[in-house]
């Protein structure tokens, strides 16, 4: 096995670990509704909620630099430059994103102070870590840039899905970037970080999973690469097509001009159909190969990966994406849903696709079969769909109640808060979060055993 | 060129972002112009020396933020370069103290705490003067933001994160600055309905 693909063992093991912190400080994060007392003096809210959102990037993050690892050394037939650096850099990222999480939890802020930025917490969603942790997330994304672009100059030779691959490391590293200043203008400062939320995840990362999902359809399916490298260059028309402008939709009420609530609201609302062609897809890859494949968790998690990016990212968004809506669900638990259910249905079912992908050949496996998988799939994604339609519920209370009723003042959103709607809707996502949670169990369980458990097929000694 | 032939999508992808990236620049540019302070959406950082309302615009057809008569914060009408420093001030404040992670500002952020786009006219300040015994909505504000456990008024309660009597004050003119910008109508006729209405 490669040095490469070594590595890509270690990011996806690391990505799991940082799946279980995301769980787990989402279950704490869910419990403050349900007892609001909870650690009072010690740990607020709002840390529970940074370390759930901040793991989230992470976690998924090393899962694609992971999957990326792993496929390189098969597209290019050679270690990817600078492999060196990069297992360096691994050691690295773990470390910091430790030393930021004991950070957050043991000392939490510091007074109104450019000090405080830098050394302690930056205080801005999802990228709350201290600067000097940013400083290392982007010399990662450096090097993983190089190791895509370099590798591709050294071997003189490149495919389609690595070219995309390659060209996508630019707007990776650059859009970053945004995770630095503190402008002081708020309308400014969200009109760029919604370049870094928007553009990078919703657009960057789409484009970075489809050409991973390529090539696990590949390698699954054994579909040919001619077919997806066509399908591959439609989405990227498709998701840059339609999400560049519907950038938009984010722009409707931070201070913008108001052409932004047409142009958004348009481009937003085609928004589904790259998620759409990537459901087409799968269903017809899934229908030529009978749903034959030797690997079955894969499988069915890249069939979830397709299904839940389009409901979770393309239906779920599009209904509250259109300002005549939003106006009202906007900043509200119906927000989360989407948010839970498009995170979920984009990237992290892929990146788990990925796992089992490459531990059938790390562990020389003929088949991945076996029961666990089923228990563990269908726990998460119940476990899932409990909190989106969970908080649905609370998000249409607080859109109507709230909002269209309250005026949304401090009286209207207390008054919301205790809504009966609302109060279910909290329970029962934190009924779903342990459910959840028990598929992450179910999980790690059999991505630890997987093979050591029932009789397999070897086709290859062992890598280790 | 052939449907089935890759190149074809490879060509139409490419165009596809070149154009709507050069869309985006330009758009850019002018929302930029737009929500600089003193732009046509976002008033320059004085606008904390006078009188802030919101009122529904039959023109524009949703709720606009009003510029009134002077009234300083504080009893102190601060001139550009002092209600800059406030600004700057009160932002760090905000991101030092991870308010976004409980609350929103423009509906952008944590859900777990209210949205403070137009804090500064929320109608609850007459009662906070009551309570922290504040003869103005900015000292009740201030004296709520540096001891917010001695005055809650809810299970759910905003703990105290040491915040000092200058970085509350910049804290009060930010959110005054804040309730100033013209957010397209958003939140929808805040503080002119009641719950009990």
């Amino acid at each position: 096995m490669s040095r490469s693909q070594l590595l890509a063992i270690k990011y996806l093991m690391a990505a799991i670990a940082f799946f279980g912190v995301m769980t787990l400080t989402g279950l704490l994060s869910a419990a403050y509704y349900v007892k609001p007392d909870l650690l009072f003096g010690l740990l607020h809210f709002n840390i529970a909620k940074i370390l759930h959102i901040d793991t989230l990037i992470i976690w998924l993050l090393m899962g694609f630099m992971g999957a990326v690892y792993w496929f390189l050394p098969e597209e290019f037939g050679r270690e990817p430059e600078g492999i060196w650096l990069a297992e360096l850099l691994f050691w690295v990222f773990c470390a910091a994103v430790l030393v930021v999480a004991l950070i957050f939890i043991f000392v939490q802020w510091g007074p109104g102070t450019e000090q405080t930025l830098w050394l302690f917490q930056q205080g801005r969603k999802y990228v709350e870590a201290p600067r000097w942790a940013a400083i290392g997330v982007a010399t990662v994304m450096l090097v993983f840039a190089w190791n895509i672009v370099g590798t591709a100059i050294k071997a003189q030779r490149i495919t389609g899905i690595m070219a995309i691959l390659s060209i996508n490391t630019v707007p990776l590293v650059l859009l970053y970037l945004v995770a630095f200043p503190a402008i002081s203008n708020m309308a400014v400062d969200l009109y760029w970080w919604w370049w870094l939320v928007h553009l990078w995840v919703e657009a960057t990362w789409e484009i970075l999973i489809g050409c991973i999902m390529a090539l696990a359809v590949m390698q699954l399916l054994g579909t040919s690469r001619k077919i997806v490298e066509g399908w591959l260059y439609i989405e990227v028309a498709l998701v840059l097509g339609t999400g560049i402008l519907g950038l938009g939709h984010h722009y409707f009420w931070i201070g913008t001009p108001d052409y932004w609530l047409g142009i958004g609201g348009f481009f937003s609302a085609l928004e589904p159909l790259p998620l759409l062609g990537m459901v087409v897809h799968a269903v017809y890859d899934a229908g030529t190969h009978r749903m034959q494949t030797t690997n079955k968790p894969a499988f069915y998690w890249t069939l979830a990966e397709a299904f839940g990016n389009f409901l979770g990212g393309g239906a779920f968004g599009f209904m509250i994406t259109l300002p005549q809506l939003n106006l009202f669900a906007h900043g509200t638990q119906w927000t989360v849903s989407h948010g839970h259910f498009a995170f979920w249905g984009a990237y992290a079912c892929g990146v788990i696709s990925i796992c089992y992908i490459a531990l059938q050949k790390f562990r020389a496996l003929a088949a991945v079969e076996g029961r666990l998988w089923i228990w563990s799939f269908a726990a998460l994604n119940f476990g899932l769909l409990g909190m989106v339609g969970s908080l649905l519920v609370s998000g249409m209370a607080q859109a109507f109640f709230e909002r269209a009723i309250g005026g949304s003042t401090l009286e209207a959103f207390v008054a919301t808060q205790e809504n009966p709607w609302f109060v279910l809707g909290m329970d029962a996502r934190l009924g779903f979060g342990l459910l959840f949670a028990a598929g992450y169990v179910a999980l790690v369980w059999d991505l630890a055993t997987l093979g050591r458990r029932a009789p397999v097929r070897a086709v290859a000694a062992p890598a280790e | 060129m052939r449907f089935d032939d890759p190149n074809f999508w490879r060509a139409g992808a490419i165009a596809t972002t070149v154009v709507m990236a050069v869309v985006l620049i330009f758009l850019t540019i002018d929302s930029l112009a737009a929500i600089t302070a003193g732009g046509s959406h976002v008033p320059p950082y004085t606008v904390i020396n006078q009188a802030i309302s919101y009122a529904h615009d039959s023109k524009r057809n949703h709720d606009m933020p009003v510029i009134g008569k002077d009234e300083p914060l504080f009893g102190r009408k601060v001139d550009a370069a002092e209600a800059e420093r406030l600004i700057d001030k009160g932002k760090l404040v905000i991101q030092s103290r991870a308010c976004i992670d409980c609350h929103t500002f423009m509906g952008n952020g944590a859900y777990y705490a209210p949205d403070l786009t137009k804090a500064w006219l929320d109608p609850a300040w007459d009662a906070w003067m009551a309570i922290t015994e504040a003869d103005s909505k900015e000292e009740a504000m201030a004296r709520f933001l540096m001891e917010p456990e001695k005055y809650a008024t809810w299970e759910r309660k905003m703990p105290n994160l040491s915040i000092s009597r200058d970085e509350a004050e910049a804290t009060v003119a930010y959110l005054k600055w804040l309730a100033s910008i013209d957010t397209n109508g958003f939140p929808i006729h805040f503080g002119r309905i009641t719950v009990g209405d």
